[in-house]
């Protein structure tokens, strides 16, 4: 029975390494189609680069927690593998029915218990409350844009110089013209820009209101530890910063399944270094004019 | 009862239409057994399509023109490349078939219904003519999802979540179609009818626990199995009503023109979005869908696996000879997280807008929730201690399922938190988490559950190499397969995506989906030693006596197979269930039924 164990052991670890080296040699180069541009940082099997200033904070739970993880289970992996050779039936060994006075495992709960409370109150609530709620206030000079999903692309809407949304209504769409159905007769909207890239400014907050033409989809920037589901019918606030250092090319993505091309719902996300950067980019931008409208 | 005369019944009263619990659990286990693998085969399919985004089938997709002809293939696999429609599709249909008619049918139908009645010593279960309505609805149900691949648009491809507006405005019905014939209405249909057939047998459940156990057995001297199915029926019967109100609004809102999921001013491809030809009427929230849905799906994890603890609780007592460690504990911990199960639906939606003090309390209840998880685990372990543990073909299963559920449990810590969930929601880390506890756990366990009553379901025993052969291959793919999702979903992949190189972040983690896909498909060509084996044994297995693993509980003193009323005397319970090694016997078992040592 012993050897039986053994074998299995050797043969359970056996296939387990085989596959962890073989495996790498399937992967294949795979790059991802870009923008006409370079995506900026190096991605791989574990967190991806992160450009905000509050991602850290998720990451420090995300690491805490796996250590916790592997310390817990490394813990009863000992244990366990102590008890299957130890107590492996065997001629003269008996079972002992008597149950364990065990304090060892009372004493692991309460530690799980206090680990989770700790993080749970110490991280979890106040940096959900920071990154969820903690919305730059307007000294702060906050970025503004609108961020309308539709199957299936991102439409990033910016106010123009007078910093006013033009009013939006399902009733002025116009795919050709209009995709946000920004009303024609509203002044302020004269100056918006729409355009399927967020610019953005290194270091300067952005507070964005995401809302959706037709389906959930979720607005997920992996580089900025963001992720908001755009809901059809609420218009949700979102903000985030960007670190000084972080002028790039990023990705952002549609997180929640929203039809045949979700998977290529993509949007290029450009930090500039400075101001004038993200300016010159908007003023070129800028819709030529056409007054085509007033003449149907 | 004993003297009850059963008259001999024709053949369709006694395995079509059967009304015999033993009959019913093993129709539901070979009916379930099937969508499993049917269920299994659409994610090899999709396995290929994300290893080699956009390369043509080889075998699979020449064989199904052949079988489903060429117009299907046109629709949904031109040149043996499938579309994103046709992914979406076997993505949802692979959820909704593993979880509605794959592991909920096998572990409640098959081994509840089966087991559960012996182990209480009935002689049948309380209604037997509701439990086999209870089979023929979920044999209805399955039917209908299905026929949904068959009709034009294929079958639902809105996620196995089905969150509207998508689902409400996917697969209108086509032109000279009726009104239900579209996947994703017969699949609200289909969810009806197997909602209505969970419902139907959880009644039955808990009335037989409460009224037909057999003298001397009381609550606390029920095996943990029993246990576990009690808390399991309650769940069902809790949860589910709403996701069959849910079920029926959306139909509604599908093919009624009501809104109750809709809110107005939708506008799809920048044209008004319709239902059925009309104007949606508007007025609804999408996320009332999402609370409903999760108002089960949250209670259906515990459902998937709280039986799947109780077998292996079964097998571990069993196989070291010993008494479980803290079986009050064990009880209590499952009736605990049954209750819990109730209040914790809203974490799986920190991303639709939650404000910190919703989040808080939703995080707070998840982490309550993990406490009894973590001590019925550690009492399955310490239960090793001080044991002579046998390693028979069941056990294995049953001891591989301990550190595959821990992994799976752990890795729900980081989800259970709102801010780690942030970067991880909707990715594949999801994905291998909730696997971890379904794939590797309660399917394991589902497999050593099979090894362990074949004998009592035959009066045989099954092969013990190709059963070792089978556990060791199952047991290295199913890691080979789910242990990358952990780093794809750390890397940033979504779920869900028919081509995850799309992004850097997918591109640069595409070797480790090769390496999960020949994972998966090596999983497959591993479950032939099962199928050979299962088969195989039914007619040319050993013969074993009644009690093949010297066991205490009291199916095990029932004829192998029982009969029709399964016990000659009605059985009397003299003692707990898990009497091994008693000190001074010279056996080291003492049936529940034993009155002395024989």
């Amino acid at each position: 029975m012993y050897r039986n164990l053994l074998r299995m052991l050797i043969l359970v670890i056996g296939g387990c390494a085989l596959m962890a080296i073989v495996s790498p040699a399937m992967a294949q180069d795979a790059t991802a189609p870009s923008f006409d541009v370079e995506i900026t940082g190096t991605y791989g099997p574990f967190l991806p680069p992160d450009v905000s200033t509050t991602g850290h904070q998720s990451d420090l739970l995300i690491n805490t927690l796996h250590w916790f993880m592997g310390v817990l289970f490394v813990g009863w992996g000992i244990f366990f593998v102590y008890c299957l050779v130890k107590f492996r039936q065997r001629p003269g060994h008996k079972a002992d029915p008597k149950p364990v006075k065990a304090k060892v495992s009372k004493y692991a709960e309460i530690v799980v218990a206090v680990f989770e409370a700790a993080l749970l109150v110490g991280l979890s609530i106040p940096v959900w409350a920071e990154v969820k709620e903690g919305f730059p206030t307007e000294e702060e000079n906050p970025q503004h844009v609108r961020v309308v999903a539709e199957q299936f692309a991102w439409n990033f809407h910016y106010p123009g110089p007078d910093g006013v949304f033009g009013r939006a209504g399902p009733q002025f769409i116009d795919m050709a013209s209009n995709i946000l159905g920004i009303d024609p007769d509203d002044e302020h909207g004269a100056d918006d820009i729409v355009s399927g890239e967020l610019h953005v400014v290194a270091g300067r907050p952005v507070i964005a209101d995401v809302t959706s033409k037709d389906v959930i989809h979720s607005f997920s920037i992996p580089v900025l530890r963001l992720k908001q589901d755009v809901i059809p019918g609420m218009r949700i606030p979102v903000w985030f910063n960007t670190k000084d250092d972080s002028a790039g090319n990023y990705e952002v993505a549609c997180a929640q399944l929203c039809g045949n091309n979700h998977y290529s719902m993509r949007a290029l996300m450009v930090i500039h270094a400075t101001q004038s950067d993200v300016d010159a980019w908007l003023e070129s931008a800028k819709p030529e004019e056409f007054d085509e409208d007033e003449f149907d | 009862m004993s003297g009850e005369h059963h008259k001999e019944l024709g053949f369709f009263r006694k395995y079509v239409f059967s009304v015999d619990h033993k009959v019913i659990g093993i129709q539901y286990g070979i009916t379930a057994l099937c969508f499993l693998f049917f269920g299994f085969c659409l994610i090899m399919m999709i396995r290929w399509q994300l290893a080699y985004p956009g390369e043509p089938m080889p075998l699979i997709g020449g064989l199904l023109e052949r079988l489903m002809g060429a117009k299907w293939a046109e629709e949904f696999m031109p040149g043996g490349r499938m579309t994103p429609d046709f992914y979406n599709a076997l993505g949802a249909m692979h959820g909704t078939i593993m979880i509605f008619l794959g592991v909920v049918p096998l572990l409640v139908g098959a081994f509840g219904n089966y087991v559960m009645p012996l182990q209480i010593g009935a002689p049948d279960m309380a209604f037997p003519k509701i439990n086999m309505a209870s089979y023929w609805c979920f044999a209805a149900g399955g039917v209908i999802m299905l026929s949904s691949f068959l009709v034009p648009g294929g079958a639902a491809n809105s996620g196995w979540t089905s969150y509207p507006p998508l689902s409400a405005i996917a697969q209108p019905p086509a032109a000279g179609w009726p009104i239900l014939f579209s996947g994703q209405t017969l699949w609200l249909v289909g969810m009806v009818a197997l909602i209505t057939s969970s419902l139907l047998g959880s009644v039955n459940f808990i009335v037989t626990i409460i009224q037909l156990r057999v003298k001397g057995l009381t609550m606390f001297r029920l095996p943990f199995f029993v246990w576990a199915q009690f808390v399991t029926s309650f769940l069902l019967l809790l949860a589910f009503p709403p996701l069959e109100a849910a079920g029926v609004l959306q139909l509604m809102d599908r093919v009624a023109g009501t809104s109750f999921f809709l809110p107005e001013g939708l506008v799809v491809s920048g044209q008004v979005a319709m239902v059925q030809g009309r104007e949606i009427a508007g007025g609804g929230n999408p996320l009332l869908w999402q609370h409903l849905f999760w108002f089960l799906a949250h209670p259906e994890v515990y459902v998937l696996i709280l039986p799947a603890m109780g077998i292996v609780a079964e097998i571990i007592a069993n196989n070291t000879r010993k008494p479980l460690w803290g079986y009050r504990a064990l009880v209590y911990s499952t009736v605990f997280l049954g209750f819990m199960s109730f209040i914790v639906w809203a974490h799986h939606m920190f991303m639709t807008g939650m404000g910190t003090s919703i989040s808080a309390f939703f995080a707070t209840t998840t982490m309550i929730i993990s406490i009894p998880s973590v001590i019925i685990l550690t009492a399955l372990i310490i239960s090793l201690y001080n044991g002579a543990i046998r390693f028979t073909t069941p056990m294995l299963f049953a001891l591989a399922f301990l550190p595959m559920f821990a992994i799976g449990g752990l890795t729900g810590l980081p989800l259970g938190l709102p801010v780690s969930d942030i970067p991880l929601h909707d990715t594949y880390y999801v994905i291998g988490h909730f696997h971890y506890v379904v794939a590797p756990g309660t399917i394991l366990a589902i497999f050593g559950g099979i090894y362990y009553w074949f004998p009592k379901i035959t009066g045989r025993k099954m092969n013990d190499t190709l059963g070792r052969l089978h556990f060791v291959f199952t047991f290295i793919c199913m890691n080979v397969v789910f242990m990358p999702m952990f780093f794809q979903g750390l890397a940033g992949v979504s779920r869900r995506l028919f081509d995850q190189t799309q992004y850097s972040w997918g591109a640069a983690v595409q070797g480790w989906t090769i390496t999960s896909s020949w994972g998966a498909w090596m999983l497959g060509v591993a479950q032939i030693f099962f199928f050979i084996n299962f088969f195989w044994s039914i007619w040319g297995g050993k013969k074993v006596s009644n009690n093949p693993w010297e066991a205490t509980t009291i199916e095990w003193s029932a004829p192998s197979p029982p009969p029709h009323g399964n016990f000659a005397t009605e059985p009397v319970v003299y003692r707990g269930p898990y009497e091994y090694s008693v000190p001074g016997m010279s056996k080291d078992f003492f049936p529940q039924t034993a009155v002395t040592e024989a």
